[in-house]
């Protein structure tokens, strides 16, 4: 649709605003989805595209190269070797040599069996020397899992690496042609500290993140699709592959399902996190609003005594605070002296005021972030602003909605985002707070028991350490945030204003 | 307009300041009294003699270091061996964590390579998955490794620090705003990357790694979710939050055990609030930065 110019938008009447604002917002919201579309396709088509060239590649190297190129397809590292890269030459060869021992002797037994994670159960078998059943194990469907998916890890880094021995011999060949210097071992190690310093930098950040995160990540998506539980721990009971059937159980909806415990947890998540963010936010805003007043004294006496709730461990006060609202807590005790109440009211016990109370209770303990934060960036507003709406007489509430969080929203824009999701993975303040909290018969599952203010990411932590110990559930619920969080980020990040080019402030 | 109606006007336009700052003093002072009652809530109730857990009353009748005295008597808990847990485990967490974020964010900062996007991309992307989402995984691994149970403070040190380097983006905000002509120049000395970084933008940077230090440093001592589950219901493996949590988690212990908790408490709080305290600066500077920067 076609844009508005400021002059004309100003022309129009309110009425005439308003439709033309719910148009540019839907007409985004399609281009929204046309984009994804398109980097969906632009995806699959590099993909395509990408393995077409790097198959032409690979057969243009071979009828191009030497003949030092064209051994290096069976034994790798012998362009390098033949043209005095010794230390690198040697590494490939090496590695070549590791990898076809550990697939020809381990892997293969572990690969053969990853098409249904073992198929030799635990059986009793009688011992006529103790004259007892004892249980003989056979195939174990973690092990096969892990080493399986190890050794098919291990042959497509194996498939890169030779890849790369390739195009290195390659690009010796061209060295050699136009007649110049080949880089000795010396060389590669300037560059590691010069030119390619990145690699040094990045080597064990990148090796830390795949081996703590990626492949823990990728292993539990693949057990979303097994039957991995406490009862089917692999050892004494083989798991399987069941296919799109634990995702499958997230749509039967009927009460005590799973479904019916996803959508009620997943919609309080989403509730929690609207209100623990917004609450805090325009709260922390006005707190630091009042610090900063003109006229105020001892402003860091203030600040200090906000800062507190920071600097003090948040387990021991979100503890202490569950307990100082507990049936025997100090708040009934209180309560019952001034006689305002007869017997001990159950906060925890109840839903509804186990709710409001886990939301005050994170006011308490989410203002003094925003509050230090805000107070930074609100001396950056410039000052003339309040004085020309001061002149034109505008009172203190007019300036505030007017300019300060105009401002504030358009500066913090991405820290909502980013707070809105901490939000919906916010564990301590749950599950520390209202570990009390009764659990809602009506959300037990073969998981196990949920309350009514458990989030997805405590339900998660509930499923995984219960007596259940629902693997495959939990890695379908941790599936699950991922999805809500990536949907909610993407839309976001395409609505809000401030998508500021990185490279600006350099 | 006359002198006198011009005085006028400032002196009522000075009473309405005057009033209005009362209102916020009242304002703040409410406030105050409201974040600061748990926290002397905790510090009394920590001194009481008196050890069951609801007594009606503020102000201990009996003032007594009896709950301090306990912790480190009894022979249920092991509080000891707690505090020296999450001690090491913190000091470990914030040196490696501090070099894995400095090595990326300088990296993603400064330099150019091919893949950096991509990297950028996929590291967002992989952020969005719950960090516990892989425990279960981890956990056998580690326990086959036997870093778990007792021997669970090098495993928690793996598991805090080795994908740290995720969040890098304080820092990186921090190093981008740091001028390039500097790294520039010295390049055309003929300095290496790598004397650019350890003699020109590290010295510039100590604002940024205290801030890191500082939050890598009291992470562990907050920490609930995976200590938990690498620690597994075993004493010696648990840090202060675990523990602590341990000794009042049923409805008996917390009977038995409500005041010693608030002892224990005390005595976690009161280093990490005085080295806080102390850094504030860095801290503010660092979320403020964070916040602008996204």
């Amino acid at each position: 649709m076609k844009e508005l110019s400021y002059l004309d938008y100003q022309g129009l009447s309110t009425g005439q605003r308003i439709v033309y604002n719910i148009k540019k917002f839907f007409c985004a919201f399609g281009g929204f989805f046309a984009r994804i579309g398109k980097a969906i396709v632009s995806i699959v088509k590099s993909i395509v595209f990408g393995i077409g060239n790097g198959a032409k590649n690979l057969v243009l190297d071979f009828v191009k190269g030497s003949w030092r190129t064209k051994l290096s397809y069976i034994i790798m590292g012998f362009g390098n070797l033949t043209c005095g890269q010794i230390v690198r030459g040697l590494c490939y060869l090496a590695f070549e040599v590791v990898f076809v021992g550990y697939t020809a002797t381990t892997g293969v037994k572990w690969l053969s069996k990853l098409d249904n994670l073992g198929d030799a159960a635990a059986v009793e078998v009688y011992d006529a020397v103790l004259d007892a059943y004892t249980t003989v194990h056979y195939d174990d469907s973690f092990q096969i899992l892990l080493y399986g998916g190890l050794s098919l890890l291990f042959i497509f880094l194996f498939l890169f690496v030779w890849r790369k021995n390739i195009k290195g011999s390659r690009e010796n060949d061209i060295l050699k042609a136009e007649g110049r210097k080949i880089p000795k071992f010396k060389d590669d190690m300037h560059e590691l500290v010069d030119g390619k310093f990145y690699k040094t930098l990045l080597a064990l950040p990148i090796v830390g993140i795949t081996c703590f995160t990626i492949l823990p990540i990728v292993f539990m998506i693949a057990v979303a699709f097994t039957s991995y539980d406490g009862a089917h721990d692999g050892y004494s009971n083989l798991f399987t592959w069941v296919g799109w059937q634990n995702f499958a159980e997230l749509f039967n909806t009927g009460e005590g399902n799973l479904g019916y415990a996803f959508k009620h947890i997943l919609g309080w998540t989403l509730v929690w996190a609207f209100f623990a963010t917004f609450s805090n936010y325009f709260l922390g805003i006005i707190v630091a609003l009042l610090i900063n007043k003109k006229g105020i004294k001892f402003k860091k006496l203030w600040r200090g005594i906000f800062v507190l709730t920071i600097a003090v461990p948040q387990f021991i006060s979100l503890l202490y605070m569950s307990k100082l609202f507990a049936k025997s807590g100090l708040i009934n005790a209180f309560l019952m002296k001034v006689g305002i109440l007869a017997a001990p009211y159950d906060f925890w016990g109840n839903a509804m005021s186990a709710r409001i109370l886990v939301i005050l209770i994170n006011i308490w303990i989410g203002i003094p972030y925003l509050m230090l934060m805000c107070t930074g960036i609100l001396m950056n507003i410039p000052d003339d602003l309040y004085e020309s709406a001061r002149i034109d007489g505008a009172n203190a509430v007019q300036q505030f909605f007017k300019i300060t969080l105009p401002y504030m929203l358009f500066v913090t824009g991405p820290y909502l985002l980013t707070s809105f999701i901490g939000n919906i993975n916010n564990f301590n303040v749950i599950y520390l707070l209202a570990g009390d909290a009764k659990a809602n018969p009506a959300l037990t599952t073969s998981g196990g028991s949920a309350s009514d203010v458990d989030l997805l990411i405590t339900w998660l932590f509930k499923i995984t350490t219960g007596t259940e110990s629902n693997y495959k559930l939990a890695s379908v619920v941790g599936i699950m945030i991922f999805v809500v969080v990536a949907t909610l980020s993407v839309i976001v990040y395409n609505i809000l204003p401030s998508n500021k080019n990185e490279e600006d402030f350099q | 307009m006359s002198q006198k109606t011009s005085d006028k006007k400032y002196k009522s336009l000075k009473a309405k300041q005057t009033t209005s700052n009362i209102i916020v003093y009242v304002v703040l002072i409410v406030m105050a009294i409201i974040w600061l009652t748990p926290f002397i809530l905790i510090v009394m109730e920590s001194f009481r003699c008196e050890t069951t857990m609801q007594v009606g009353y503020v102000i201990p009748k009996q003032f007594g270091l009896d709950n301090y005295k306990w912790l480190f008597t009894n022979t249920q808990y092991n509080f000891k061996r707690w505090y020296l847990n999450t001690f090491i485990i913190a000091v470990f967490t914030a040196v490696i964590q501090t070099i894995m974020v400095l090595c990326m964010s300088y990296t993603l900062s400064r330099m150019r390579f091919a893949g950096r996007k991509f990297l950028m991309n996929f590291m967002l992307v992989l952020g969005m998955f719950p960090g516990f989402l892989g425990m279960i995984i981890m956990y056998k691994v580690l326990t086959g490794f036997g870093l778990t149970g007792a021997g669970s403070v090098p495993g928690l040190i793996l598991v805090y620090t080795a994908s740290s380097a995720m969040g890098y983006y304080v820092s990186k905000g921090f190093f981008d705003t740091i001028p390039k002509s500097l790294d520039e120049a010295a390049r055309v000395d003929g300095a290496t990357r790598a004397q650019v970084l350890f003699k020109i933008t590290l010295p510039m940077a100590k604002p940024i790694i205290i801030y890191t230090v500082l939050t890598a440093f009291m992470a562990p001592w907050g920490d609930f979710m995976f200590a938990n589950y690498i620690a597994h219901n075993t004493g010696d493996g648990m840090n202060v939050a675990v523990g602590l949590q341990n000794m009042i988690g049923t409805a008996s212990s917390l009977a038995a055990n409500y005041t010693h908790f608030c002892a224990g408490g005390v005595l976690v709080a009161i280093p990490v609030t005085i080295l806080f305290m102390c850094l504030q600066k860095y801290y503010v500077e660092g979320v403020t930065g964070g916040a602008v920067k996204g």
